[in-house]
């Protein structure tokens, strides 16, 4: 393999692994509140446990996204020395803005988020869980903008070869950035619903922590069947401004070989890059004009036009079909699964094994969707590193020779699939130790017992 | 000095000062974990307890530190890392260990504990060693050809984690009482030793390794207002070896060591300093040469000049809400 192939594969490996993480924990931080916020105001032992629960799997989460976020710090330079050269004052100020507003305001309040109840008031922590709750999602925001950036360009001039800002809120606001910012923390949204969901079931079923989990399956099912229709919405309209900007990925997506009015809907083919055409197709007709044009005969341009400037069709396509496929398994397991729910009265004795085992088995379904999605955009965005602007041949790390990437390309991969099951392993035992059913209770009987000493101090 | 042309210092001083306080909040809690290996099951949790508020706000000063020569000089941030590869490979799977290890060894299987625990330590040596071969990298300038130039990297990635577990049990000597505290002290007088005999041996040899220190040092009048650094330094360190050997360590003065020795790793990081500016890499690239355009540094630095004080603030809150000795940690 050469160096370049070699460099992105290893870079996508660790931002493959790095996104797993950020995304469980942008959304379950604004969970872990909701959680707080109803032990404060109901005092129900039941919130307090499945917050403690669920804050040891966001410490977890957390500390994984950590790691693997410094190793990316680093890669950039190891892997892309190029493009810091290049553009630079633009993706420079953005990730120094990250790390200034959202990696250290994460990091400086996660230790008082989790160790700090009972050494600072109430509102303190809860003021503390916010800020961390809100440093994810800055974080996503900046690196967004830098992503949608290098996807839709806009607001800069090129002198010599180097990028300067002509306009930051071009730059911020560029054309596809608000659909990307949208559909990624929805797809934290559901990948944490369905965590939740999956592991509560897992509880359930393995009859451990009776008060809480139903709670959280209520809450995971609830935020799934909520918004996964908006995702697909959002989705939607992500699909029409990347055929605005981007025609060849939805060629790639697509499956379409040659500009087409009323191209069908592939939902079977294997593409063939050297033959440039599908075999094996399934299609439905005229469908895929209507999905992204809203008219059976618009006119989808085709690969052909993009000689030599078009992304590798067969990942593209399949990673989209993957992502789709599970949207609409998520989409039909919530829905069903609410409904039945809501019908059992959210009684754990009344809940159907079978929906509880589907939704133990989907727990991570949310990584699939979105690793899927990101690698149609990204893998959909070569032989670019700057969309029609800057490849990314022309920005990887000459000096470095290719046996050095191959060895740190195994080390990482080897940790990385290690750790990957550590983490699954350990949610699973965590979810079964019967601890944390038993401490809310505890704190129940400590309050009464403060209550009952100041009201002896009272008496006396 | 145009304030264009003083953009490049500014950041230089600011990347400066994010390694700083790196190397010395990473350097304490790197250290912890060197120590962890000679603690009991139950001092582990303590030493653990010790540094599990703040291990994740101390590696971020390495993400910001890294990310500033990321994006004030890209130039630099190339060569540098490409340069350092494979040790900055090894120095990330390092931290992802104990990253990891930290959080894991609570949550997992009480059998898988000590796996964890090991993880750690493993960690935090491997992370330790790297980052000190690429400190005697750096200092040469990435002089190659030589047989001097592997031996004085060797030489600094021994002697940094020596430092670092001389940190380390400082901070336990701050953070505990009791046995464990005794443990502590005795541990910084075993690791005492080898860190004043690597400084001697760092500090004679840099001048040895890169002619341009030679020069920067060894000229009249400035070598007799430098030795200011060397001999602070010296007294800094007798006093540390000093004071480990009075009970008032175990009480009211249990805060010294660490101070002092913190005192020390300011005073190396101005003596480098000097050594190196106006470089970016030494007698390579001036920190002019490697900068990014001023339009993007002024953007940059407005978002300094309004978070970096938020972040002194709310750093020093947090260590303010962990102030005193290490309790259990407890999820609430």
């Amino acid at each position: 393999m050469d160096a370049l192939l070699l460099a992105r594969a290893q870079f996508a490996a660790n931002i493959t692994f790095h996104i797993l993480f950020p995304t469980i924990t942008i959304a379950l931080g604004w969970l872990l509140m909701f959680m707080r916020w109803r032990w404060l105001r109901t005092q129900d032992g039941a919130w307090l446990a499945a917050y403690r629960f669920w804050t040891k799997v966001f410490a977890l989460s957390f500390a994984l996204g950590v790691v693997s976020g410094i190793t990316m710090s680093f890669q950039f330079g190891t892997n892309w020395p190029g493009f810091m050269e290049k553009a630079g004052n633009i993706a420079g100020p953005l990730l120094g803005y990250e790390v200034l507003t959202a990696f250290f305001l994460e990091a400086g309040f996660l230790g008082i988020m989790l160790f700090g109840h009972g050494r600072v008031s109430e509102r303190v922590h809860l003021m503390a869980t916010f800020f961390v709750a809100f440093g994810t999602t800055v974080s996503a925001f900046w690196i967004l903008v830098l992503n949608s950036w290098m996807q839709t360009p806009a607001g800069h001039e090129i002198v010599d070869g180097v990028f300067h800002v002509k306009d930051w809120g071009e730059v911020l606001l560029n054309p596809s950035f608000p659909y990307r910012f949208a559909h990624m923390l929805l797809a934290s949204a559901l990948t944490c619903a369905f965590l939740l969901a999956g592991l509560s079931a897992w509880q359930l079923l393995r009859g451990k922590a009776e008060r809480s989990a139903p709670k959280v399956l209520r809450v995971g099912l609830t935020v799934a069947a909520v918004l996964i229709p908006v995702q697909i919405f959002v989705g939607d309209l992500h699909g029409l401004n990347t055929l605005e900007h981007q025609p060849q990925k939805i060629a790639a997506m697509e499956g379409v070989w040659n500009t087409e009015k009323g191209a069908p809907l592939l939902l079977f083919a294997w593409p063939d890059g050297e033959a440039r055409k599908n075999r094996f197709e399934v299609a439905i007709p005229k469908m895929a004009s209507f999905i992204l044009t809203h008219d059976v005969d618009g006119e989808i341009k085709g690969l052909n036009e993009f000689p030599d400037a078009h992304p590798p069709v067969a990942p593209v396509f399949w990673a989209f079909r993957v992502m789709v496929g599970m949207g609409m398994l998520m989409l039909a397991v919530s829905w069903v699964g609410w409904f039945l729910g809501r019908r059992a009265g959210w009684r754990p004795e009344r809940l159907p094994p079978t929906l509880l085992w589907v939704l133990a088995g989907m727990s991570f379904s949310g990584w699939v969707a979105t690793v899927a999605g990101w690698y149609v955009t990204e893998i959909g965005r070569q032989p670019y590193i700057v969309y029609g602007l800057l490849r990314t041949a022309d920005v990887a790390a000459t000096t470095v020779p290719s046996p050095m990437i191959a060895l740190s390309f195994a080390l990482y991969l080897t940790l990385y699939i290690a750790l990957i099951f550590a983490y699954v392993t350990v949610l699973k035992y965590m979810a079964e130790k019967p601890e944390d059913v038993l401490q809310p209770n505890a704190v129940e009987a400590a309050q009464a017992h403060a209550a009952g000493v100041l009201a002896g101090e009272e008496r006396a | 000095m145009s304030f264009d042309a003083a953009l490049p210092v500014i950041f230089m001083a600011l990347m400066g000062l994010s390694m700083l306080i790196y190397v010395i909040s990473d350097g304490y809690d790197l250290g912890v974990g060197l120590l962890m290996h000679r603690a009991t099951p139950e001092e582990k949790d303590v030493l653990i307890a010790s540094i599990g508020p703040f291990w994740d706000a101390n590696e971020t000063w390495l993400v910001l530190g890294v990310g500033i020569l990321l994006v004030a000089f890209p130039k630099a941030h190339g060569l540098v890392l490409t340069q350092l590869y494979l040790p900055v490979t090894l120095m990330l799977i390092g931290l992802i260990l104990r990253g990891v290890a930290f959080d894991f060894r609570v949550k997992a299987k009480s059998d898988a504990k000590p796996m964890w625990d090991r993880l750690f330590f493993a960690g935090s040596m491997i992370a330790s060693l790297s980052q000190g071969w690429m400190l005697g990298r750096y200092i040469s300038g990435f002089g190659d050809g030589g047989w001097n130039y592997p031996v004085f990297a060797a030489a600094i990635a021994l002697a940094l984690p020596a430092a670092y577990a001389l940190l380390g049990a400082a901070w336990l000597i701050m953070k505990t009482e009791g046995a464990l505290q005794e443990k502590a002290v005795h541990w910084a007088r075993l690791a005492w030793a080898p860190v004043v005999v690597g400084m001697l041996l760092i500090s004679l040899a840099t001048p040895w390794i890169s002619e341009t220190v030679r020069e920067r040092w060894f000229t009249l009048p400035a070598v007799i207002a430098l030795m200011v650094i060397p001999v602070t330094t010296a007294i800094a360190l007798v006093v540390t070896r000093v004071v480990l050997d009075k009970a008032i360590v175990r009480g009211a003065l249990c805060w010294l060591p660490f101070v002092l020795l913190v005192a020390v790793f300011c005073l190396g990081f101005v003596g480098l300093a000097y050594s190196i500016y106006p470089y970016v890499v030494i007698d390579r690239l001036t920190i002019w040469q490697a900068a990014s355009s001023p339009a993007a540094l002024k953007v940059i630095l407005v978002g300094v000049c309004i978070s970096v004080p938020a972040i002194a603030a709310y750093t020093v809150f947090s260590y303010r809400v962990f102030w005193g000795k290490a309790t259990e940690l407890r999820y609430g």
